[in-house]
C-alpha cells in the first residue's frame, strides 16, 4: 500500500496520504489546522470562501526527462505559485510543499476575516451559535482585532425568518459558505433551500411546500459555521457551554444512529435535568454524523404531561394510586395463580435487558412470549445477517445491494443515506417494490411487482430459475449472479405478518443458495420498524398471527411498552376478555386505562442499557435525565416481580444482564458493557476543539458499539424452518384492496407528543390511481368511509398517477389498525 | 493608673467614631460594589437580553439564567432574546463585579446595598423580580406588546465598539 502514497511536506511535517487527498484533509491528519468555512469533509469542495489559503510548492518537472529538477545539493528545485491557493481544492502531489505558518498566510486569513465580518452583525452574545461558533472561533484565532470597515455600513437584514416550521433562517448571519445548501443537494437529495440574489443581497430561500421540506434539515444547523441556521427546538434555549452531554442511541428505528443528548437544569420544570435537543455523535459506521428529523425533534414524549410516574391497581372500577410493593404483590399473586397462562406481550423500543428479564419470568412461568410486530425474520437475520466487518459506508463496486419491498427514505432515512452513497460509489442497487421510492434513482435497475407478488419478483433470482426472464428483470438477474457481496435489505412496503415471515424465508434462502452468507458485506438486513425489535428476535420474542385470539385466553396478560388497545378495537376486545391485565408504560394510552395492574417504568433516556440495531451492531444508551417520580427501569419491574415468584432475577445493573445474555446467546458471548464502550480514532476526525471543520456534531468518546456475529459467520449448522405457506393477496369482487405502507412521521405513541412534528404527521389518507378512485366514484380531497373489520374509518382520498391499478395505499399508525393487506368496502361519506 | 484614667476621660468628649447602624448609615465608597440590580431602559423594557455571558464570567457559578425569545406580544428586552428567569446566589456571590463587567447591555449592575441577611438558604436566591429595578416614570412594565417592525435587532442597537 505504501507504494500508492503521495508524500508531501506542510510546515516541514512529512506527511503521506493516498492520491487525490485534499491538502487541508492531509494537514489535518498531521495535525495541522487549517481554517476553513466552505470546505467540509462530507462535501464536495467548492473553494468559494478563500479561508483555507496558504502557500504552496511544486517540484519543478524537467519536461524532456521528466525527472525533479534539482539543487546544486540535490534537492528538488521548488517552484511556488506567486498567489496563494485554497487548501480545500487542491488534491496533494508528489513532493508538494505547503507552508500553513507565514505571515502570508497571516495576512491572507486575517484580510479574509475582516471581509466576511463586514456584514455580519454582533450577535455573538445571544446567538445561539456563541460558544461553538467557527466563525467566532476563527476570528479569536486570525481575525484582526479592529475593522477598517465602516461599522454603520453593516448590512441589515431579516433576522427572523422560517425556512419551515423547523429550521430559521437570520439572513444577517449567514457568510454565505453555501454548506447548508450543498448538503441538501449532495447529502440529502432534497434540493429544497438555495441561494437566491447576489452579492450582499444573496439569501437562502426554500424552494419548497411546506418550507425546507426534508427530513435531514436539521443537519444542516449543525454544519452552518455560523449561527444562520436554527432548529425551532433550540433557538434561544440555552448556552452551549452550560449544556452537559449524554451519550444514548435513536430510538426511532433499526438504524440506531448515534446521538448525544444535551441536558440542562431548567427553572420552569421545577429545577429538573430536561433535555434542550438532541445532537448526532460520529459514529462512521451507523450514522456517520447525520441523524434524520425525527430523531432529532421527537425526544419531547419523556416530559410530556400525561407521564405516569406512580403504580396505580383497580380498585371499585377505577385506576387507584398504590405502592410498588402492594401493586408487585399483586401482579405476584395472580401469576402464582394462573401459571402457565401468561401471555407477554412487549414493544419494540425496549432495551435488551428489559427483554431478557421478560423473556426470563415468561418463559419460566411457561407463558408465551410474544413480540408486538408486524414483521417477522428476525431469527433468519440472527442466522443469515450481515456480520461483523460489514459497512454500508464502505461498500462500493462488486456489491450487490438488493432492496425489496421496503420505501427506505421513510423506513430507515439514515440507511436511505448510506445506500444511496454506496450505489454512487460503485455498489449496484437493484430495487424491488410495488411503486416507486426515492431509491430508486440510484438503482441500476428497478424492477415493479404487483401488491402481494414479492415472492414472484424475488424467485426470478433464484439461480435455476433460467427460462426467458423479461427485461429488466434479466440484467438485474445477471448483475446479481456475477456480484461477488450481495446484501438483500427488506421492509414492510405492503406486507403483513405473514407475507413479511414468507418474503423474509425467501430473501434468506436466495442468501444461502447463492453463497451469501456468513462472509462480511453478505447477508440479509431487516428495516425494522422499532428500535430493537432485533434484540427482542435475539432475547426469544417473536410476533404471532392470532394475537387476538391469544390475549383473549390469556390469564394473565403482561402489556410492556405498547398500545395494543389504542391501535385496534380488535385487540382491545381481546384485552376485555383477558384474565387480569397488568401494563408497564411510560405514558397514559389506552391499553393502560384497561389495565388491572399499572407499573409506571422509566424512559430510555432515564437509564442505562443497549439496543440491537438492524444491522446487528449492539450499541448502548447512557442515562441522561433522572426519573419522574416512583418510576423504575423496565428490567428491575420484570426482576421484581420474578424474585416475588421465587427467583434470582438482576434488577440493579443492566450491565450485568448483558453478561447473562452473553452466557446465554451465542451471538452475545463476547459482549459486555466495555466492549460496547470502546472507541477508536475515525476519519475524519470531528467534533473536536476544530468546530469550523466538521460542525458541531460530537466526537464519539463513548462507544462506538459491536457487530454481533451471526450463525452462518460463526459456521454453525443454520436452522432455517420449513418454508411458511405463501400468503394469499385478498382480492374480492366489488372491495378494494388496502394496503399498509410505513411512514416516517407516523402517528406513533412517542412521536404524538412532539408539538414541533406535529404539521408534517401522516395523515390518515388513502392514495390511489386516478382510474382506481373513479371506479369508486372518488375524487381527491373527498372524505370516505372505509370499512375494516366492520369498524368505519373516515380517510382522505389521494390520488397518484404512479400507483398501480386497483389498489390503494394507507400508512401504518394513524389511528387505523391495517397491518397487512385487505380487502375493504369503501364509499363517500354522505 | 492615672494614664489610664486620662485615657477614659479624654475619649468620653472625643466625638464617637461608632455610628447608630440601622438609624444612621454610612455613605458607601464610589466603587463599592453591593447587591446587584437589574437595569431598564426608560420605555420600561429590561437591558437584560438573557446572554448568560454574566452567568459565564462568575468565577462561583452564583448566576443562572434561562432565555426565551420575544415577541411582538410580549416583549421584556429590544433584542430576540431576554431572561426568563435570572436568579443570583447571594451566599455564593464574592461581590467580584465580573458579570457586570461581561454584560453586553450593561444590564447587571452592582449597586451599594450591603443589607443582605437571609434566615435559610432559599432566601439567599435572588430571582428576578427581586432583581429588576422599578418601571422609570413614563415607562410601561415588561411584557410589554410593541408594534411590529420597531425591534428588529437580535441585541439593541451597539455603538460602534472602537
Ligand atoms: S446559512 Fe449557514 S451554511 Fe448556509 S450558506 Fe449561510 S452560513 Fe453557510
Ligand atoms: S435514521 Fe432512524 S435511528 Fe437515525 S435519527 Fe432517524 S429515526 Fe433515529
Ligand atoms: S459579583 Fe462576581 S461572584 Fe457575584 S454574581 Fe457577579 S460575577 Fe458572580
Ligand atoms: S445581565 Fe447582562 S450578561 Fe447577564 S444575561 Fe443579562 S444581558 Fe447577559
Ligand atoms: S475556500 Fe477553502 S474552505 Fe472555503
Amino acid at each position: 500500500m505504501t507504494d500508492k502514497l503521495v508524500h508531501l511536506t506542510i510546515d516541514n511535517i512529512p506527511v503521506s496520504v493516498p492520491p487525490d487527498t485534499l491538502v487541508v484533509d492531509a494537514a489535518k491528519q498531521a495535525g495541522i489546522n487549517i481554517p476553513v468555512f466552505c470546505y467540509h469533509p462530507k462535501l464536495h469542495p467548492v473553494g468559494m470562501c478563500r479561508m483555507c489559503l496558504v502557500e504552496i510548492g511544486r517540484p519543478l518537472l524537467d519536461r524532456a526527462s521528466g525527472e525533479f529538477v534539482r539543487d546544486a545539493d540535490g534537492a528538488p528545485k521548488l517552484q511556488f505559485s506567486p498567489k496563494l491557493e485554497t487548501a480545500c481544492t487542491t488534491p496533494v502531489t508528489e513532493g508538494m510543499v505547503v507552508i500553513t505558518n507565514s505571515q502570508k498566510v497571516a495576512d491572507a486569513r486575517r484580510e479574509v476575516l475582516e471581509f466576511i465580518l463586514t456584514s455580519h452583525p454582533l450577535d455573538c452574545p445571544i446567538c445561539d451559535k456563541g460558544g461553538e461558533c467557527p466563525l467566532q472561533n476563527l476570528t479569536m484565532e486570525h481575525g484582526p482585532g479592529q475593522s477598517r470597515f465602516l461599522f454603520d455600513e453593516k448590512m441589515h437584514l431579516d433576522k427572523h425568518v422560517p425556512l419551515g416550521e423547523l429550521i430559521y433562517l437570520d439572513r444577517e448571519r449567514c457568510i454565505q459558505c453555501g454548506r447548508c445548501v450543498r448538503f441538501q443537494n449532495e447529502v440529502a437529495d432534497d434540493p429544497v433551500i438555495a441561494f437566491s440574489q447576489r452579492g450582499r443581497a444573496l439569501e437562502i430561500i426554500t424552494q419548497s411546500t411546506p418550507g425546507f421540506d426534508s427530513i435531514f434539515s436539521g443537519n444542516t444547523t449543525d454544519i452552518c459555521p455560523v449561527g444562520a441556521l436554527t432548529t425551532a427546538d433550540f433557538r434561544f434555549a440555552a448556552r452551549p457551554w452550560e449544556l452537559k452531554a449524554a451519550a444514548s442511541i435513536c430510538q426511532h428505528c433499526a438504524v440506531g444512529c448515534n446521538i448525544v443528548f444535551n441536558v440542562r437544569r431548567e427553572a420552569l420544570q421545577g429545577g429538573r435535568m430536561v433535555i434542550k435537543r438532541v445532537m448526532p455523535r460520529q459514529n462512521e459506521q451507523v450514522n456517520e454524523i447525520w441523524i434524520c428529523d425525527k430523531g432529532r425533534f421527537a425526544y419531547h414524549y419523556v416530559e410530556s404531561p400525561q407521564r405516569l410516574t406512580q403504580p396505580m391497581i383497580r380498585k371499585d372500577g377505577a385506576l387507584i394510586e398504590a405502592e410498588w410493593d402492594e401493586a408487585l404483590d399483586l401482579v405476584a399473586k395472580k401469576l402464582t395463580a394462573y401459571g402457565a397462562s401468561l401471555v407477554t406481550l412487549a414493544g419494540g423500543r425496549l432495551s435488551n435487558e428489559d427483554l431478557f428479564n421478560l423473556y426470563s419470568l415468561t418463559h419460566t412461568q411457561g407463558g408465551q412470549a410474544v413480540l408486538y410486530s408486524y414483521m417477522a425474520g428476525g431469527d433468519l437475520t440472527a442466522q443469515v445477517g450481515i456480520p461483523p466487518q460489514t459497512d454500508l459506508g464502505k461498500l462500493g463496486a462488486g456489491c450487490v445491494i438488493l432492496v425489496i419491498a421496503c420505501d427506505l427514505h421513510e423506513e430507515a432515512p439514515l440507511w436511505w443515506l448510506r445506500i444511496k452513497a454506496a450505489a454512487q460509489r460503485g455498489a449496484s442497487l437493484i430495487v424491488l417494490n410495488p411503486r416507486t421510492t426515492r431509491l430508486d434513482r440510484y438503482a441500476r435497475h428497478v424492477i415493479r411487482y404487483e401488491y402481494g407478488a414479492e415472492l414472484a419478483a424475488l424467485s426470478a433470482f433464484q439461480p435455476q430459475s433460467r427460462g426467458d426472464l423479461p427485461e429488466p428483470v434479466r440484467s438485474a438477474v445477471k448483475t446479481f449472479q456475477e456480484a461477488e457481496n450481495v446484501i438483500i435489505l427488506y421492509g414492510s412496503e405492503g406486507l403483513g405478518l405473514q407475507e413479511s415471515k414468507a418474503l423474509a424465508h425467501a430473501c434468506a434462502g436466495l442468501l444461502i443458495k447463492t453463497y451469501h452468507i456468513g462472509r462480511s458485506n453478505n447477508g440479509l438486513v431487516a428495516a425494522w420498524h422499532n428500535a430493537n425489535l432485533q434484540g427482542a428476535w435475539d432475547m426469544g420474542f417473536s410476533p404471532i398471527n392470532n394475537l387476538a385470539e391469544t390475549l383473549s385466553k390469556a390469564g394473565v396478560t403482561y402489556v410492556v411498552a405498547t398500545d395494543p388497545a389504542g391501535d385496534d378495537p380488535q385487540l382491545a376486545e381481546a384485552l376485555q376478555h383477558s384474565g387480569f391485565l397488568v401494563v408497564q408504560d411510560i405514558l397514559m394510552t389506552e391499553t393502560v386505562k384497561m389495565a388491572d395492574v399499572f407499573l409506571p417504568a422509566q424512559a430510555y433516556m432515564e437509564r442505562g442499557g443497549s439496543y440491537t440495531s438492524g444491522e446487528r451492531r449492539l450499541q448502548r444508551f447512557y442515562p441522561a435525565v433522572p426519573p419522574p417520580g416512583n418510576t423504575l427501569p423496565d428490567f428491575a419491574i420484570t426482576a421484581r416481580i420474578s424474585q416475588r415468584l421465587g427467583r434470582t432475577a438482576e434488577e440493579q445493573s443492566p450491565a450485568r444482564i448483558l453478561l447473562q445474555i452473553a452466557a446465554t446467546n451465542p451471538a452475545y458471548a463476547e459482549m459486555d458493557y466495555q466492549l460496547l464502550a470502546q472507541v477508536h480514532e475515525q476519519q475524519p476526525l470531528m467534533g473536536r476543539h476544530d468546530l469550523y471543520y466538521g460542525g458541531t456534531t460530537y466526537e464519539n468518546r463513548q462507544g462506538l458499539g459491536a457487530h454481533l456475529s451471526t450463525a452462518a459467520s460463526r459456521v454453525e449448522p443454520l436452522n432455517i424452518p420449513d418454508a411458511p405457506p405463501p400468503p394469499v393477496f385478498p382480492v374480492q369482487e366489488g372491495l378494494l384492496t388496502v394496503v399498509p405502507t410505513t411512514r416516517l412521521y407516523d402517528r406513533g405513541s412517542l412521536l404524538i407528543h412532539s408539538n414541533l412534528l406535529h404539521q408534517r404527521l401522516a395523515h390518515p389518507t388513502l392514495t390511489m390511481h386516478p382510474k382506481t378512485a373513479e371506479a369508486y366514484q372518488l375524487s381527491r380531497g373527498q372524505t370516505a368511509v372505509m370499512l375494516l373489520e366492520k369498524t368505519p374509518y373516515r380517510v382522505e382520498i389521494d390520488l397518484d398517477e404512479d400507483l398501480p391499478h386497483g389498489i390503494a395505499l394507507l400508512p401504518r399508525s394513524v389511528g387505523i389498525p391495517l397491518n397487512a393487506p385487505q380487502a375493504v368496502k369503501l364509499r363517500p361519506e354522505s | 493608673m492615672l494614664e489610664g484614667l486620662l485615657t477614659t476621660l479624654k475619649s468620653m468628649v472625643k466625638k464617637p467614631v461608632t455610628i447608630e447602624y440601622p438609624e444612621q448609615k454610612r455613605p458607601v465608597r464610589p466603587r463599592f460594589k453591593g447587591r446587584h440590580s437589574l437595569k431598564r431602559y426608560e420605555n420600561g423594557l429590561e437591558k437584560c437580553i438573557g446572554c448568560s455571558l454574566c452567568a459565564a464570567a462568575c468565577p462561583v457559578e452564583a448566576i443562572f439564567v434561562e432565555s426565551a425569545e420575544n415577541t411582538d406580544d410580549e416583549r421584556y428586552s429590544p433584542g430576540e432574546r431576554y431572561a426568563r428567569t435570572y436568579e443570583i446566589n447571594m451566599l455564593r456571590c464574592i461581590f467580584c463585579g465580573f458579570c457586570e463587567d461581561a454584560c453586553p447591555t450593561e444590564a447587571i449592575v452592582l449597586g451599594d446595598n450591603y443589607e443582605l441577611s437571609f434566615t435559610d438558604r432559599a432566601a439567599a436566591i435572588y430571582t428576578k423580580d427581586m432583581l429588576l429595578d422599578p418601571v422609570p416614570p413614563g415607562g410601561q412594565p415588561t411584557p410589554q406588546k410593541t408594534p411590529v417592525g420597531m425591534y428588529t435587532r437580535s441585541i439593541p442597537e451597539m455603538k460602534d465598539p472602537l
